[in-house]
């Protein structure tokens, strides 16, 4: 049986589809199979970050309507044997989605991959709750700045209390990502620090993900961020997340730009 | 943050912190009493119906917070005069 992890945050643009897609790649380069399942309905996005926007034929609300079988609608990455991804649907129709749909294609999934992956949409709507209702683990994607947090805060309310795990008296396992996190502002107290959002939502940390070029780069290629430079320090921060999902230890740590010399000279120039 | 501090220091990011710990640990309480209430009001009804008929829109549960003690308000519509020989009967 698989894992499955619902990426979440409330507010939107923090990452979360960014995060889909570079955990599942992560966890996918380890060998593991792996789907990533776009919940948001109408504003479908990770088949975009995953570069496989014009392999789209059907997708999860033509699964749940019958329309077509599972396998037909789940789309092979072109990079890595073990990832897949399970595309929304661009109807307009919010309840296209089904909770009964939902139940059957996650146990479905379930069955034949070791992670699921759920991107939830930005909100607390239904999208949302359908998203994150399978959920073992929550990875409450957080920008260090206020609205961010607070919406964070809200949303692991709802963790505890609309997911399948809270229905049976159990808790979903919740770690918070931070992301878009530059290292020299909080030092100079210019942004919230890590320690600060720790305290303030009382959550275990998964990672810190670095505000970087890298990120918008790698979207632009279609290409997973923590596949597409390893090097990079976001890449690196991903590949980090991923093996403490698996369970490794890792010391935390903000994953710096490694610098070629080139650039060393250059900075030193500047 | 004395004024003194918001003067002579641009870290804006105590002025984040102190923010949303005011704002957070209010809307804890103001969402997290939504639940308890709505439960309670579960319980009620669960626990009149077995006795009186009674409808899930005539229970209604309001509770006044304040500092020394805070009270609990319930209150049960019933249709009709309600027969007292029915806790024998039951």
């Amino acid at each position: 049986m698989a894992k499955i992890i619902t990426v979440t945050s409330g507010k939107g643009g923090v990452g979360k589809t960014t995060t889909t897609a570079a955990l599942g790649a992560a966890l996918a380069r380890t060998g593991d199979k792996v789907v990533v399942v776009d919940f948001d309905v109408g504003l479908r996005n990770l088949d975009l970050i995953m570069g496989a926007e014009r392999r789209v034929v059907y997708d999860f609300v033509n699964v749940i309507q019958g329309d077509a079988r599972l396998p037909q609608a789940l789309i092979k990455d072109k990079r890595l044997e073990s990832l897949f991804l399970l595309p929304a649907s661009q109807t307009r129709d919010k309840d296209a989605l089904t909770e009964e749909g939902v139940d059957k294609v996650i146990e479905d999934l379930s069955r034949h991959f070791d992670w699921v992956i759920c991107d939830s949409p930005a909100g607390i709507e239904r999208g949302a709750t359908l998203a994150m209702r399978h959920a073992d683990i929550a990875v409450v994607v957080t920008n260090p700045e206020v609205s961010s947090v607070r919406d964070s805060d809200r949303i692991v309310g709802i963790l505890d209390s609309k997911t399948l795990k809270a229905e049976r008296g159990e808790t979903v396992d919740k770690r918070l990502l931070l992301t878009r996190y530059d290292a020299a502002r909080a030092a100079r107290g210019d942004m919230l620090k890590t320690e600060d959002v720790l305290e303030i939502l009382s959550l275990p940390l998964l990672g810190i993900v670095p505000e970087s070029p890298d990120v918008l780069k790698a979207s632009n290629y279609g290409v997973p961020v923590s596949i597409h430079d390893p090097d990079s320090a976001p890449a690196r921060a991903y590949n980090d997340a991923a093996r403490r999902l698996k369970g490794e230890e890792i010391a935390m740590d903000v994953p710096k730009q490694k610098l070629g010399l080139f650039s060393k000279f250059l900075r030193r120039a500047a | 943050m004395t004024l003194w501090k918001r003067l002579f220091t641009n870290n804006s990011a105590p002025q984040a912190r102190e923010r949303l710990q005011i704002l957070l640990s209010h809307e804890r309480q103001v969402l997290g009493g939504e639940d308890l209430l709505s439960s309670l009001r579960e319980d009620i009804l669960a626990a009149v119906a077995k006795r009186v008929p009674c409808e899930r829109d005539s229970v209604k549960v309001r509770l006044e917070r304040g500092a020394p003690m805070s009270v609990l308000e319930i209150e049960v519509e019933i249709r009709g005069n309600v027969d007292l020989g029915m806790t024998k009967a039951a």
